[in-house]
């Protein structure tokens, strides 16, 4: 069927801010989605309100709108564009929830907008979990029992018709949130009451749990001539119970004989085509380890992060064909992109491995609740491909970046053995570890399969790794050994250690006797067709394919899998470098292991190498391609770590020199630099023991910040306010040595600010200064952030900028730099130089229209900026007002503390602009969620030295008709000051707890709470944020983020003022 | 121990042996299908073959009593990249080494089957041999090698035997049958009798079926000649369903020709597209030759089926006789359930073709 001809315009809903259950894969869909409907001739507008995609750069689409993703928003763009249709199945749930929203709204027929590839009726029936049984019954297909409760008695009531446990699950939420495994009622009731609050329509069914069964999934498509095929088939390492985002999966299938993979497959095709999908779906099914029973578990009725993980382990490109199907042309008239030779209508057949295992964040919060369940908690993911599966494994555990090159840690192997069989019962996200350490204590793969419930075949891979390992300890310098160990995963690092020589000896030899690694592609066709895609990965085998080319390449080291502190912006600034290195004649070679990315879509640069990102495996490629030079600057730390190990091996890494990278980083070459540069930076120092700490804390004075060098956002970092603390601290956060300093500063309190700069050597670029909201203390990550600041004076902005240059010139940078300062008393300091792109790349770039990774790529290939057009300085302020807002995942997390502080919180970032801070500030809270109503409710328990200006915010919240109720403390405060406050008690004052409960009930509009060092109130705050988070309450626990929703309020309000 | 599978044009690759010790040669294929290596290995159309699988993990759900296609597999060896330690399916009831020595068949693990693939696709199948060292002696023996013609006569056969049911009767001409066409037949309650490929269109019409059926089997067609009498003898007297080869006899049959492919078809992601519908289905394939469409008597046979990427000859009905045959396997084991419904079409064919023949149902 020809593409339809009666509809010309698009709009393409994308996914918004990054949170856990719904990540960067929605930009990689998006983008696809948004190119594929160019290519085909429509007009595309796209609207998302997370300004780090690709996809909200102006070339992905004809009109991009970057807007709060709520129904008024939209429903605002709709009116002005007037498409003819809406995409809504790239843009993950939120995409498919505003569609549903706007549909039911009336909107789209009033405009008469159609709704693209999945029907409201299928989402419907996909979604409402009602529906959803009603179909599967017609279907015949299988599902567990279950029944929607609408409270907790109807929960415990068919709960006592089936029996424990049971598995509870949330209407319309992502990545599962709220849901649980009930083994009893108390359980029960605390999950229940939660996934009420937490489904928007109040909805949760409760099933009987298939805990242990095989998790299978299925990536199928469908076309309008009721063309359907499966793309791709997954097993699942955990067994059903944990939820796939968080589990260990691989591709395809494993353990499963023909007979049941076609069973599924049946399953899989006749839901789709029931469900009269026009796109791409994802079909979650439970297999019983001992029968064919099986159980339909989920379906998204839309492109997903299973389908971005399907599309990279396949090469087959999921969303660009649904969107192509969406539109009405059938698979069998698009060329199947990666061989050109077939069609479309192909399902794809791979002759490799693949593993993808979660990237939690449990890293950052130490104290988070590691048990996974039904409730998705990780923030992103690797890939690795191999030809087999021990190497696939090891491939993605050292992608992982948490410490570990191998499957050990010395953690686990600390473990007494109930601490360990613990580790292996319960799931967690570390018992890939335990099990491997299990293996080395003698466990057998039955007794772990008895534990853990995982397949014996799977454990099998575990056991040979480390049966390996001993071999390797028993036979030191066997080539044959050490062949074997290549195909079986193991870095150089790993036999190093058991050969003790150094990671570089193994190379070494491994290079003399020929043992290096070949290059093989994924083709979509076990090599059935001839293929010219420059896609991807090593092996140890005996043939390789892929060939340097005649051009001068340049090789791009992305940033592994999304973490906090490192997300889906180093993509972007990933993606951006490559453009400019193409634009410049270059090949273009990117490294990466996150199958979530743009940066990951094989037709982005010119050859992508799926690999993770360790020294061993970056110079494998380096030796094959001899690139002019690498770059490290986009790819967060993940690279620039990257870049002396690269030069020490000879490697050229191109912009700032490795030895300006580390005089930026360490501390003391730092401080000598901007001592003679006469800058001011808060007094402090750098201490290599406790004792050295303690000592540069008593001179410098309390509060300090405090924080191990070489950091990532922020970790580990902590604002401590007596010598108690900081030794408490000490022992508590970091182990210091020589090779990991700590460092101790002043804690100055004022405005942060930062700017990214763009410098050639020779002219500094800075495009614009970002004020942030929240004052120093607050993670500048987790900051609010506006361009152009608001209230800087000129003097201020001078000091910023002079600074820039100077420093820009003093560490020779040449790229992107990145320079947070505070202004204290209108002087402005510098707290931090960042020699590589941050965070702020793709907001700043939108707002102020410079590319700014591309223009710092073209400084790296050695352009002059001047001859670009760039003088120095910073460059004129554009119109308008923008703010950058962070977002956060803590009701995904339990046992996370969502108290902000100088340690990095959140996951994700929108952006809102308009005419007026106030309007700017008002679509960033609507963008992230953040809704307050014109009148409510708003506690406020504050500590003592924040009452003064809690007493002043409380005042402008009532001029606007809010009631205000707060703590005892607080509330005296607040009544001295003539406010009319109603007191409440504290958390235990005889058992109390009317906070929470007033929470609970949704008698709070918002909850303002800061807190001191003090521990008690620590807890009690502790109590009442979770409460906030879990019932959606908006929760402020920094004054100026409370002043900023306080000045939305009143711009937004009359003022009504008695005579 | 280590071994190695050496090919006609030189190449030597180096694995580890599993499955049965002996030196094994005969035509090397590949088959992509990433899944039912079992059904695969006792598929009597890879009688004389080595197979190589290019999904790089074979043996993970072991081998099961349910799976067999056949019960005495005369393929000539496996060839693998990894074979599983362990076993992960609640079926198993062996591993697949411990089956290959049971059946005699070698294996050879540990080889770089992409590599190995590529050079097929691009060299085209060719003899090889899995050999304890690749001298010039075992080059000489593998060159020396003629690949046999009688391989339907290996497989089928030889008494004719019944497979009872309750409804059509159907009559199945093996020619190294796999068993899912019988559990397909079955599934749809028909009485069969399984009779040898030397069986002659008189003695069928003895047996007065109400429906014939031409099974796959290995090999080239045109080294089946005595079936092609069979074939004319009983086309437009009773229904006839032709599979694979039994497919391309049927073409030969009706005066079209048949060719040997370069690396043939050989796995189950194969999109065919139904001309009359459009409709698309997925199929299980295993055929090395196929029908050359420009031999096709327009007059005699219609073209039902294609392959959408190569456009390979997928399906022919006969112009004036209740007629049809499919290249692939509509019984699927292993691959996508997509096609079944051609059996349906062959229970529908003989029921139409005998109410107007007046005959009476057995099954009515």
């Amino acid at each position: 069927m020809p593409k339809r001809e009666d509809i010309h315009k698009i709009l393409v809903i994308g996914s918004g801010p990054i949170i856990i259950g719904q990540a960067a894969e929605f930009d990689y869909s998006g983008t696809q989605a948004c190119l594929a409907l160019k290519e085909e001739g429509y007009e595309v507008v796209l609207v998302n309100s997370n300004p780090a995609t690709i996809m909200t750069d102006k070339e992905i689409a004809d009109q991009v709108y970057i807007e709060p993703l709520t129904k008024e928003f939209v429903s605002q763009i709709l009116r002005k564009e007037l498409p003819d249709a809406i995409l809504p199945t790239i843009g993950g749930q939120i995409g498919l929830n505003l569609a549903m929203e706007l549909a039911n709204s009336g909107i789209l027929e009033e405009l008469h907008i159609e709704l693209l590839g999945t029907k409201l009726s299928a989402i419907d029936q996909a979604e409402d979990r009602e529906l959803f049984k009603n179909l599967m019954q017609k279907l015949h297909e299988p599902i567990p029992e279950s029944t929607i409760a609408h409270n907790y008695d109807e929960a415990k009531a068919f709960v006592d018709e089936i029996g424990f446990p049971v598995i509870v699950r949330p209407a319309f939420t992502m990545g599962g949130t709220g849901g649980g495994i009930a083994k009893n009622a108390d359980q029960l009731a605390t999950i229940v009451e939660n996934g009420l609050n937490l489904s928007p329509v109040t909805q949760c069914l409760i099933e009987r749990s298939i805990a242990g069964y095989k998790e299978i999934e299925f990536e199928v498509m469908r076309d309008a001539a009721d063309n359907a095929m499966v793309v791709c088939n997954m097993e699942n390492f955990d067994p059903v119970g944990v939820h796939t985002g968080d589990s260990v999966v691989f591709a395809p299938v494993q353990t499963l004989t023909d007979k049941e993979v076609q069973m599924l497959r049946d399953a899989s095709l006749k839901i789709i085509r029931a469900l009269k999908i026009e796109g791409g779906c994802n079909v979650q099914l439970a297999l019983d380890p001992i029968s064919f029973k099986y159980y339909i578990i989920e379906v998204n009725p839309r492109v997903s992060r299973s389908s971005a993980l399907a599309s990279k382990a396949t090469g087959y490109p999921i969303a660009k064909m649904a969107a192509k199907i969406a539109v009405g042309l059938t698979l069998d008239e698009i060329k199947n992109p990666i061989t050109d030779a077939t069609y479309a209508e192909f399902e794809p057949m791979l002759d490799y491995v693949v593993a993808k295992i979660p990237r939690f964040p449990f890293d950052k919060f130490e104290n988070g609740d590691r048990t996974l369940g039904t409730q998705m908690k990780a923030t992103g993911e690797v890939m690795a491909i191999g030809r087999t599966a021990e190497e696939a494994l090891l491939k993605a555990v050292r992608g992982l970046e948490v410490g570990a090159v191998h499957l050990w840690r010395q953690e686990d192997a600390d473990f007494t053995d109930q601490e360990l069989s613990d580790k292996i019962i319960t799931p967690n996200d570390m018992r890939l570890f335990a099990i491997a350490e299990a293996f080395r204590r003698g466990y057998t793969i039955a007794e772990i399969s008895e534990l853990s419930g995982i397949n014996e075949f799977f454990l099998d891979k575990i056991l040979h790794i480390i049966e390996l390992e001993d071999q390797l300890k028993a036979n030191v310098d066997d080539d044959d050994l050490l062949k074997i160990a290549k195909e079986n995963g193991f870095a150089d690092v790993t036999i190093a250690k058991f050969w003790h020589e150094s990671a570089d000896d193994i190379r070494d030899h491994r290079k003399a006797t020929g043992i290096v690694p070949v290059y093989k592609m994924v083709d979509t066709c076990a090599g059935e067709f001839e293929s010219t895609t420059p896609y991807f990965y090593s092996t140890y085998e005996t043939e390789t394919e892929s060939v340097r080319s005649d051009r001068e390449s340049i090789l791009v080291l992305g940033s592994g899998p999304i973490r906090i502190g490192q997300g889906v912006e180093f993509d972007y600034a990933t993606v951006h470098s490559v453009k400019a290195i193409q634009k410049a004649g270059y090949e273009a070679i990117i490294m990466n292991s996150n199958p979530e990315t743009v940066s990951t879509d094989f037709s982005i640069s010119d050859k992508l190498y799926f690999e993770p990102l360790t020294i061993e495996d970056v110079l494998n490629v380096i030796d094959l391609e001899q690139p002019k030079g690498v770059i490290v600057q986009f790819g967060g730390q993940t690279a620039i770590n990257l870049a002396a190990p690269l030069a020490a091996h000879g490697v050229k890494i191109l912009g700032t020199s490795l030895d300006d990278l580390d005089a930026a980083e360490d501390r003391d070459r730092f401080d000598e630099i901007i001592k003679e540069l006469k800058i001011p930076q808060p007094v402090g120092g750098t201490a290599t023991d406790k004792a050295g700490a303690l000592t540069i804390g008593n001179k410098i004075g309390y509060p300090v910040l405090v924080r191990p060098s070489y950091v990532l956002g922020g970790r580990a970092m902590e604002i401590v306010h007596s010598e108690a603390e900081l030794a408490n601290y000490i022992d508590r956060a970091v182990s210091v040595s020589n090779d990991h300093p700590v460092l101790v500063d002043q804690y100055l309190v004022g405005t942060e600010c930062e700017v990214d700069a763009i410098t050639d050597g020779k002219t500094v670029v800075i495009p614009g200064i970002m004020e942030h909201i929240e004052r120093a203390g607050v993670h500048s990550g987790d900051s609010m952030a506006v361009y152009p600041p608001q209230d800087f004076s000129d003097d201020v902005k001078a000091q910023i900028e002079d600074y820039t240059i100077k420093l820009a010139h003093a560490l020779h940078c040449i790229g992107i730099m990145n320079i947070q300062f505070i202004v204290h008393n209108s002087q402005v300091y510098v707290i931090e130089v960042n020699p590589r792109a941050s965070r702020t790349v793709p907001f700043l770039s939108k707002v102020t229209g410079v590319a700014m990774a591309q223009v710092a790529t073209q400084a790296i290939l050695g352009k002059d900026l001047s001859a670009l057009g760039f003088g120095t300085g910073i460059l004129p302020v554009r119109p308008g007002v923008h703010v950058k807002a962070p977002v956060f995942s803590f009701s995904k997390l339990n046992a996370v503390d969502s108290m902000l502080g100088p340690e990095m919180k959140s996951t994700g970032e929108v952006m809102g602009s308009d005419a007026t801070l106030e309007k700017a500030l008002y679509k960033a809270f609507e963008a992230s969620h953040t809704h307050l109503p014109a009148f409510g409710t708003a506690l406020f328990t504050v500590a003592d030295n924040d009452k003064a200006e809690a007493v002043a915010l409380a005042k402008r919240f009532r001029e606007v008709g809010y009631q205000i109720v707060a703590t005892a403390g607080t509330a005296k405060a607040m009544e001295e000051a003539g406010i009319a406050v109603t007191a409440i008690a504290k958390l235990g004052e005889n058992g109390e707890n009317a906070i929470l409960d007033a929470i609970a009930d949704q008698k709070l509009q918002l909850v303002v709470n800061t807190t001191s060092a003090d521990r008690a109130t620590t807890s009690d705050g502790y109590l009442i944020r979770q409460t906030a988070i879990m019932h959606g309450v908006p929760l402020m626990t920094s004054l100026d983020t409370a002043n900023a929703i306080a000045s939305v309020l009143e711009s937004r309000a009359f003022t009504t003022t008695a005579l | 121990m280590k071994r190695y599978l050496i090919l006609e044009d030189g190449s030597v690759f180096a694995g580890e042996g599993f499955g049965a010790e002996s030196v094994t040669t005969g035509e090397i294929v590949f088959n992509t299908g990433m899944s039912g290596y079992q059904e695969t290995i006792t598929d009597q159309s890879y009688n004389g073959q080595i197979i190589t699988f290019t999904y790089p993990l074979i043996g993970n759900a072991g081998i099961n009593r349910d799976d067999y296609e056949s019960i005495n597999p005369t393929a000539k060896g496996v060839v693998v990249k990894n074979l599983a330690r362990v076993t992960g399916n609640w079926r198993a009831q062996m591993s697949l080494d411990e089956f290959l020595k049971r059946k005699h068949i070698p294996g050879i693990s540990g080889i770089d089957t992409r590599a190995l693939t590529k050079r097929l696709r691009s060299v085209g199948t060719m003899k090889a041999s899995i050999v304890d060292a690749a001298d010039a002696h075992a080059f000489d023996q593998l060159k020396a090698l003629v690949l046999p013609k009688n391989q339907v006569q290996q497989v089928a056969t030889t008494q004719a035997y019944p497979a009872p049911g309750t409804g059509r009767n159907v009559a199945v001409v093996d020619f190294g049958l796999k068993h899912s066409i019988l559990r397909e037949l079955a599934k749809r309650n028909c009485n069969l009798t399984i009779l040898p490929p030397t069986i002659t269109a008189a003695e069928i019409l003895d047996l007065n079926p109400d429906g014939v059926m031409l099974t796959n089997g290995p090999g080239d067609p045109k080294d089946v000649p005595d079936a092609l009498d069979m074939i004319r003898g009983i086309e437009g007297k009773i229904p006839l369903f032709g599979i694979c080869l039994g497919h391309q006899l049927f073409a030969l049959a009706n005066g079209a020709d048949t060719f040997k492919m370069k690396f043939g078809h050989r796995g189950f992601n194969h999109p065919v597209r139904e001309i009359a519908t459009g409709r698309i289905d997925f199929t299980s394939q295993n055929h090395g030759y196929a029908v050359d469409p420009d031999s096709i008597d327009p007059d005699q046979l219609l073209v039902t089926h294609v392959e959408i990427n190569d456009h390979t000859v997928e399906g022919l009905r006969h112009r004036l006789y209740p007629a049809f045959s499919v290249q692939f396997h509509p019984d699927a084991a292993p691959g996508p359930h997509d096609a079944d419904h051609l059996f349906d079409e062959f229970m529908e064919m003989m029921d139409a073709f005998n109410n107007r023949e007046g005959k009476e149902l057995t099954h009515a």
